[in-house]
């Protein structure tokens, strides 16, 4: 498959994260968006890398899987992140008993 | 010996130190003996130079101190030079210096002691700058020594500083300096740039390879700066006003410091001025044009250090006269004579003044009896300036303008006018002074009386020399070879003697010159006498008088040219643009950044949202320029 589709399926998928991220308020969505976002960019990176190393695929099998390692070490620091980010979400919840980030407005002061 | 040169200056700097500093402990005599010391050192020093200078085959020797600045490849040492021109000076300055400050231990010895320490150490930082500046081996050091001068100058002339007069007075001399010494830093700047050096050696060896234009350029403003400190047409209006100091110091601006500087620094810069023909012109021509306006103003003024100060100013012309056309030994000779004559004038003058507390030469008259030692140095002194012979002043005019004929004989018409009124006007002074009936209070005439030793010894010795010292130039015409001064002067000069070469009148008209001169002189002298021992003028001059009497109206004409629109132009900058402008601009700084930071706050909203929708903008912004823009 031509590399294209790779791209616009990824560039949809970051946008429809970035889109979630700057409407929604419930902080769980944006969670969700912001993972929607990491896994555009792991796509891309997946295809890319394959697409780089295209000429080497006939003699060597393993052409390209740098970026799947690369990926997986994302989706482990992603889950990682996913972990803190629910504590956060859930800590907020008990001082505001909403998810709504837009309570969360004190910064400006 | 010449390699002791630094200690000549290093003594006044060590008095003015310990004077300066001490003033509030020590006692009267031991500043006056600190004070005074201090130049009689140097003197001494100063006089075992010279006897080393004037053997045969005495070498310039250049005394590297120290670097003074280096940047690239331009080297500033700070050096000394001793040549004849240089030790010559040395003579002077320490040689007049020193009974300078014999007198005014007497003549300042009312003022508090303070005030007495704070005087002499003013006095030794004056000696020591003027020092610096005849020793300097570049242009730079001699800067140094220039704008000492001035500095010493200003706190001089503005010694009893509680008189606004007086300090406007010292603030006048300032200014006009400083307009002077601007000419001569952009020489000096020009110099650096066309001879990559300030070093008297190097520019004078190169600057036969120069453009004409360029040295024309140089030396009109050198003679710039001389015009500020040797008081010529159009800066001379400061030297009268200086005045307003303690009249030794006068006498110390006029004889031995200061007002030589000019003529020393050109007769030191010959060789340029003589391969630049126009600049010759120019300072002859101004050099006449002041002897003649100042004397002029002579006739007229009634305060005796007044006419004293428009002669001086009038010798100074001279001075250059002789320097535009060439006569070098013969201006530096004059400077030397008239160094002698003139402190001599100035502390016969003081001395009056010491014993009458009064300055209007209209009630003074018949001081002869009373002060017969000022009387009898005053008259020599007169004698001298006016240029009879056998005194001093004769043989150094005489040479000026025998040298004026050579080169254009309207310069010798208008000198010996000049010459003329000067004899007038000085027996004018004399007459009116110590002739005819004493027209002073009964009270002054009971004080009366002459000046102590410290004052009249000094008076003495400066006699002696004022009438001798024409003998070491005797011209040619009455012996040969007896011109002592020009063979000893005539390594510095040798160059532009070489350039010049001027086939030198015949034996008949020089003597036919010195013929018209004297007779003329004599005139002068004789109708003073007659008219004024007996009744002096007393009432207001009329007419022309009274021009003559306001100085040719040059400093309401100063004032009206250049200090009022000068003052209306700095109300303007003051009420409008300071105001309305700069002002504006400040407060506009502070408002625009208070508002615009108001409104800048607004973005702070504590949203979530809005912070990440900025950064997205932001990213997509960026990869925008990334793709059109930068390509």
């Amino acid at each position: 498959m031509p590399i294209n589709y790779y791209i616009f399926l990824s560039v949809t998928l970051f946008c429809i994260g970035v889109t979630g991220v700057l409407t929604r308020r419930n902080a769980i969505i944006i969670f969700m968006c912001i993972e929607l976002m990491l896994n555009a960019v792991n796509l891309l990176l997946v295809a890319f890398s394959k697409m780089h190393h295209l000429a080497l695929a006939a003699v060597d099998a393993n052409a390209g899987i740098n970026a799947q390692i690369f990926v997986f070490f994302i989706m482990v620091v992603a889950a990682a992140e996913v972990s803190v980010g629910l504590a956060i979400i859930v800590m907020m919840y008990r001082n505001t008993h909403s998810v709504d980030v837009n309570f969360l407005n004190r910064l400006k002061h | 010996m010449s390699k002791l040169v630094y200690l000549v200056p290093l003594f006044p700097l060590a008095g003015f130190l310990i004077n300066g500093l001490l003033r509030k402990k020590l006692s009267k005599s031991v500043i006056s003996i600190i004070g005074c010391g201090t130049v009689l050192a140097s003197f001494v020093v100063s006089l075992l130079i010279f006897l080393d200078a004037r053997q045969e085959g005495f070498e310039t020797v250049v005394v590297n101190l120290f670097g003074f600045i280096s940047a690239g490849s331009l080297k500033i040492p700070f050096a000394f030079q001793v040549d004849q021109l240089s030790v010559l000076f040395l003579l002077i300055i320490t040689g007049v210096g020193f009974l300078i400050h014999v007198y005014s231990t007497s003549y300042m010895h009312d003022e508090e002691n303070e005030h007495f320490a704070r005087y002499f150490s003013y006095l030794n930082l004056f000696v020591f700058s003027m020092l610096i500046l005849v020793l300097g081996a570049n242009y730079v050091i001699m800067f140094i020594g220039w704008e000492g001068v001035g500095l010493c100058s200003y706190l001089l002339i503005g010694f009893w500083f509680k008189n606004i007069d007086y300090g406007n007075a010292a603030k006048k001399a300032f200014i006009m300096n400083r307009i002077g010494d601007l000419g001569f830093l952009i020489a000096v700047f020009w110099m650096i740039n066309k001879f990559g050096s300030v070093g008297f050696a190097e520019v004078f060896t190169k600057a036969p390879s120069v453009p004409v234009g360029i040295l024309t350029g140089i030396t009109l403003l050198l003679f710039v700066g001389a015009t500020g400190k040797s008081a010529q047409i159009p800066l001379y209006t400061w030297l009268p006003d200086a005045m307003a100091g303690p009249t030794p110091v006068s006498a110390l601006i006029h004889a031995a410091t200061m007002v030589t500087a000019g003529i020393y620094m050109i007769a030191r810069s010959n060789i340029m001025y003589t391969l630049s023909p126009i600049t010759e012109t120019v300072v002859a021509i101004t050099g006449l044009a002041t002897a003649l306006l100042a004397a002029t103003i002579a006739l007229k003024q009634n305060d005796i250090k007044k006419v004293l100060a428009y002669s001086t100013v009038s010798q100074l012309g001279y001075m250059f006269l002789g320097l535009g056309v060439g006569a070098y030994t013969g201006a530096v000779f004059h400077v030397m004579t008239h160094a002698f004559f003139k402190a001599l004038l100035f502390l016969g003058a003081g001395s009056v003044i010491h014993a009458l507390h009064e300055q209007d030469i209209r009630k003074m008259g018949g001081l002869k009896k009373f002060m017969p030692i000022t009387h009898i140095t005053f008259l020599l002194a007169c004698f001298a300036i006016a240029g009879i012979p056998p005194f001093s002043g004769f043989f150094s005019k005489d040479e000026i303008l025998a040298a004026a004929y050579e080169k254009n004989p309207i310069y010798f018409i208008v000198g010996v006018i000049t010459a003329l009124m000067t004899a007038f006007y000085m027996f004018r002074l004399y007459a009116t002074t110590f002739l005819g009936k004493f027209r002073g209070t009964e009270e002054q005439e009971h004080h009366v009386h002459e000046s102590p030793s410290a004052i009249t010894i000094p008076l003495i010795i400066l006699a002696i020399l004022a009438v001798v010292a024409g003998f070491v130039g005797i011209p040619e015409v009455f012996a040969k070879d007896s011109h002592w001064l020009q063979h000893f002067l005539s390594p510095i000069f040798a160059g532009s003697e070489k350039i010049h070469q001027t086939p030198g009148a015949d034996k008949s008209t020089d003597l036919t010159l010195m013929g018209i001169s004297v007779v003329l002189a004599l005139i002068g002298v004789v109708y003073a006498w007659t008219k004024f021992s007996k009744n002096p003028e007393l009432g207001e001059p009329q007419g022309f008088g009274k021009i003559l009497a306001n100085k040719w109206y040059v400093d309401e004409l100063y004032d009206a040219i250049i200090v009022r629109p000068l003052n209306a132009f700095a109300k303007f900058l003051n009420d409008v643009v300071e105001k309305s402008v700069i002002d504006w601009i400040v407060n506009g700084v502070g408002k625009t950044v208070q508002y615009s930071s108001r409104q800048i706050r607004l973005l702070q909203s504590g949203q979530v949202g809005g912070y990440v929708l900025l950064m997205v903008i932001g990213i997509v912004i960026l990869f925008l320029v990334e793709i059109f823009i930068k390509k």
